[in-house]
């Protein structure tokens, strides 16, 4: 019997990581991991909650959460493969044309 | 007592792994370390009653989209963190940064708990929700999901659709047809 | 009916403004003479019908529409003749109608657009002044004034091209204006106290209040400021500066507007509103005062000029300021009869003049003049009957009216307004005939080439009736002492008293003896004046150049007519330039209002100059400020 805070804390500490990662690296790709992870966080969170509360809706969100972050990672993807026929890089610092 | 174990076994895993993922230096690596940590996640849904979306995680995140993941990877044989002129010299390159991040991260995860513990009635074992194993089961989701939720799910297969042809037309070349 | 009045002038208006250009000089002109005349005919038939009427009950209303019905306030567009009214309107329509006449020949040098719109501006005013004349409230005559006041400034600059024609008609508006500021502010006052602004209601308010002894009740300061809106339209001090240089205008606008009809629309003013006036005597004293003071300023500014048409201006404000001292020592019949009769021979003296330049071909300068006895007959006869009438010789119409004048003023006490009168009579007397031996008689002075011809049928028959006018017209009001019954007086009475009080003239106790020393005194200036002009400049030309070399001092000053012009632009003019230029264009204007528009402009630009460098264009910035904002606000919640 596992309490309900245990997961949450569980996925708050993934959430914020996830994040970490989306400020610090710098590479495109493990930044679109990272956000990855933070989708993962909040998975949780709405599984533990919809055991809690009896519910089937807390899955069927983390259904419609993956299908939708699947279909992010393939566009995002795209476009990191666009991005890199332009400068060779993969580091989001070289995209700078929308500097003031 | 078993399931306590459990449950932080796998949690440490994903904790983890997860750490490593965003220290890693070469992209493949992080691929990799990131499914171990979705594959512990997988475990954890297990032990919440919901083995569809356990089976769906490894199948959709770990078996699909990260294999997209390597294949972008290895298609752009993506270099590692460079040490290109303009990077050297820019601001957010330098150490600090990295403390920030984890700094702020830190604080993040304070921030969370604090509004965990403040929120309270957390200590309510899980498992002791009503409705047991039924919850999860193929049946009560396929019920709810064409009943409830049509709406969203074909609204869903429009977007999975409309995600494919932009991956398409974004990765196309240009002067192809 | 009374509505024709002015109407027929409206319709000539708008007939030669709309068309004039397309119709022939003899079409515009007898066109808008014919609506004068058939205005004429209307008023004649007008006062006849009011002559019909019992004499206490002298009144026919005529109600165009309602005007303005505001809650309890109703203002209606009314006419209203009764025996002041009939005077007013048969002379403006009559002598209007003479001009009209006489200008159909004197502009007929003008093209035929210019031609058509002369025409059409003379209509127009005279429809304003019947308008003024006529109105039943103050608002609708307050229209006759501005409107005469538009008409003069487009008459007054007709030859717009020439610079001093528009800067005089630029000034006779701005002057007039002023007096209009106090004139507005008086019919206020009068309405916030007295809640109407019709003549006869205001009349039996106020007759039912005690007469005010003190300057500051509101009747008072009313008719003041009532009064000082009539010294800006019937020039006189402080607002007459404007009258000497509206003679920049054609002759017969000088002798039409500038002599017998709005000029005088101050003096109609204060007899319309006798009994208000008659309730602040702290007014009338200024009226008085003011009257007999410009009188026998303008007198002696008139005594040098050179100009003709300058010398009958200067002789019309002095003129005027007599009418104003009748009125305002309280013989308001007697300020009406000077207005009535100065209607007939100023005009004959401006037309005359008129004649002697048209024969001249644009000469003005008296100094260039004489001899014209023998070439301009008719003329001459004419403009001397003018001056025989204006110096107040017995027996011809001014003497009559001028008379009046001074007896009144003698008999009410004032001696020494009747002193400075007196002086001006003889001064008056002086300055004409000076201006009638230099111009018509001695040598001929004038170089031109060619022969002079006299005037032209249209300009002589109208010189011709205003001679008869000017010999005759005083005959309606011989006054008791001499054996008449005044009938004038008798007649205007009734509109200076309270509606419904007794009829007839308030008998004041006469002194025939007095009056008769008074007529003989009056007679004796008059003839005394003339002779003294023909002693000097029939006689002795030369004396008059060494008295002016002798008072070199007095001379400059009475030619350059006291500085006051200079005075005016010095005190008055040049301050509010400079100021308007300095404080209001530079200092406001420029550094405040467009510095705020401009500053508003800099200020968003130099923001957004700022804003702009939030974005960096690294997408790590901004997932790191995302960061700190979601701990940010997570922390200000659990901090609440």
């Amino acid at each position: 019997m596992i309490p309900l805070g245990h997961y949450l804390f569980v996925s708050a500490v993934l959430f914020a990581i996830g994040t970490a990662g989306v400020f610090m690296r710098r590479n495109l790709i493990t930044i679109l991991l990272s956000i990855e992870i933070m989708l993962n966080a909040v998975n949780l969170t709405f599984v533990a909650f919809g055991r809690q509360l009896g519910t089937v809706d807390g899955q069927i969100i983390v259904f419609f959460v993956m299908t939708v972050a699947a279909a992010e990672a393939a566009v995002g993807l795209a476009i990191v493969i666009a991005l890199f026929r332009h400068r060779e890089s993969l580091n989001p610092d070289a995209f700078t044309s929308l500097k003031w | 007592m078993p399931e306590t174990l459990v449950f932080y076994l796998l949690s440490g895993i994903a904790i983890v792994a997860s750490a490593l993922v965003i220290g890693q230096r070469n992209p493949m690596y992080s691929v990799l370390l990131i499914i171990a940590s979705f594959g512990a996640l997988a475990g954890l849904y297990i032990q919440l009653d919901a083995p569809f979306v356990a089976v769906a995680q490894i199948i959709i995140y770990a078996g699909a989209i990260m294999v997209l993941f390597l294949f972008v990877v290895m298609l752009l044989n993506a270099p590692q963190e460079d040490a290109a002129d303009w990077d050297r010299t820019h601001p957010l390159r330098r150490p600090a940064i990295a403390r920030f991040g984890s700094l702020l991260a830190l604080l993040l995860v304070v921030q969370l708990a604090w509004a965990l513990i403040r929120a309270g009635g957390l200590d309510a074992p899980v498992a002791a929700g009503a409705g047991g194993a039924e919850i999860g089961s193929v049946r009560a989701l396929g019920r709810v999901l064409f009943t409830e939720y049509v709406f969203a799910f074909e609204a869903t297969s429009v977007l999975i659709l409309v995600a494919m042809v932009g991956a398409v037309v974004l990765a196309r070349r240009e002067g192809e047809s | 009916m009374l509505a024709l009045i002015p109407l027929f002038p409206l319709l000539g208006f708008l007939v030669n403004a709309s068309f004039g250009r397309r119709l022939s000089k003899n079409l515009s002109g007898s066109l808008a003479s014919a609506v004068m005349v058939a205005s004429f005919v209307v008023s004649v038939m007008a006062v006849v019908d009011l002559a019909g009427l019992p004499a206490g009950e002298r009144a026919i209303e005529q109600t165009v529409y309602t005007w303005i019905a505001s809650g309890d306030f109703v203002l209606d567009l009314t006419f209203r003749v009764d025996p002041l009214a009939a005077v007013m309107i048969l002379i403006v329509s009559g002598i209007g109608a003479l001009i009209h006449i006489y200008s159909t020949a004197y502009m007929h040098e003008e093209s035929d657009r210019e031609y058509a719109r002369y025409f059409s501006y003379l209509n127009l005013f005279a429809a304003f002044m019947l308008v003024l004349v006529l109105g039943a409230n103050f608002l609708v005559l307050f229209v006759g004034w501005e409107g005469v006041g538009l008409c003069s400034y487009l008459l007054i600059g007709f030859w717009f091209r020439k610079k001093s024609a528009s800067d005089a008609g630029k000034k006779a508006f701005v002057v007039n204006r002023i007096g209009d500021y106090a004139f507005v502010l008086g019919v206020l006052l009068l309405f916030v106290r007295f809640g109407s602004l019709d003549f006869q209601r205001l009349a039996g308010l106020v007759s039912a209040m005690p007469a005010e002894e003190g300057v500051f009740g509101v009747i008072s300061i009313a008719t003041l400021l009532l009064f000082i809106g009539a010294t800006g339209k019937s020039a006189q001090i402080p607002l007459y500066v404007w009258l000497p240089d509206a003679m920049e205008g054609p002759t017969p606008v000088s002798a039409l507007i500038h002599a017998a009809t709005m000029v005088t629309a101050g003096v109609y003013m204060i007899g319309r509103n006798a009994v208000l006036f008659s309730h602040a005597p702290e007014t009338m004293m200024v009226v008085a005062v003011i009257g007999a003071l410009t009188a026998l300023m303008a007198a002696t500014i008139g005594l040098v000029q050179n100009d003709i048409k300058r010398v009958l201006a200067y002789s019309t404000v002095s003129q005027l300021g007599l009418m104003f001292l009748a009125m305002g020592v309280g013989a308001f019949g007697a300020g009406i009869f000077h207005l009535y009769t100065h209607a007939f021979f100023k005009a004959l003296l401006f037309l005359g003049s008129g004649a002697v330049i048209h024969a001249l071909h644009g000469e003005q300068d008296i100094r260039h003049m004489g001899g014209l006895k023998r070439y301009l007959p008719t003329t001459y006869w004419t403009f001397l009957i003018g001056s025989l009438a204006i110096a107040g010789v017995p027996f011809l119409s001014g003497f009559f009216s001028k008379d009046e004048i001074l007896y009144e003023t003698f008999h009410e006490g004032h001696t020494l307004l009747w002193l400075m009168a007196a002086v001006t009579s003889l001064l008056t007397a002086t300055y004409m005939f000076r201006l009638v031996f230099l111009t018509f008689h001695g040598e001929r002075r004038h170089d031109g080439a060619g022969h002079l011809h006299d005037a032209p049928p249209a300009m002589a028959i109208v010189l011709v009736i205003l001679a008869v006018g000017s010999a005759l017209a005083g005959y309606v009001g011989i006054p008791h002492a001499l054996g008449g019954h005044h009938q004038l007086a008798a007649w205007l009475a009734p509109s200076f008293q309270p509606p419904g009080s007794a009829e007839g003239i308030e008998a004041a106790a006469e002194a025939p003896a007095v009056e008769l020393t008074l007529m003989a005194v009056s007679s004796a200036i008059a003839i005394g004046g003339i002779l003294l002009a023909s002693f000097i400049w029939l006689r002795r030309r030369e004396l008059a150049d060494a008295l002016s070399r002798r008072f070199a001092a007095i001379y400059t000053l009475l030619l350059n007519k006291y500085f006051v012009d200079e005075i005016y632009d010095a005190a008055v003019v040049h301050p509010i330039q400079h100021g308007s230029e300095r404080a209001l264009w530079r200092g406001f204007d420029v550094a405040v209002v467009d510095g705020a528009v401009n500053g508003a402009g800099t200020i968003v630009a130099e923001g957004s100059g700022l804003l702009r460098r939030l974005q960096t264009g690294s997408v790590r910035a901004y997932a790191g400020s995302m960061f700190i904002g979601v701990i940010v606000i997570l922390g200000y919640y659990l901090w609440r």
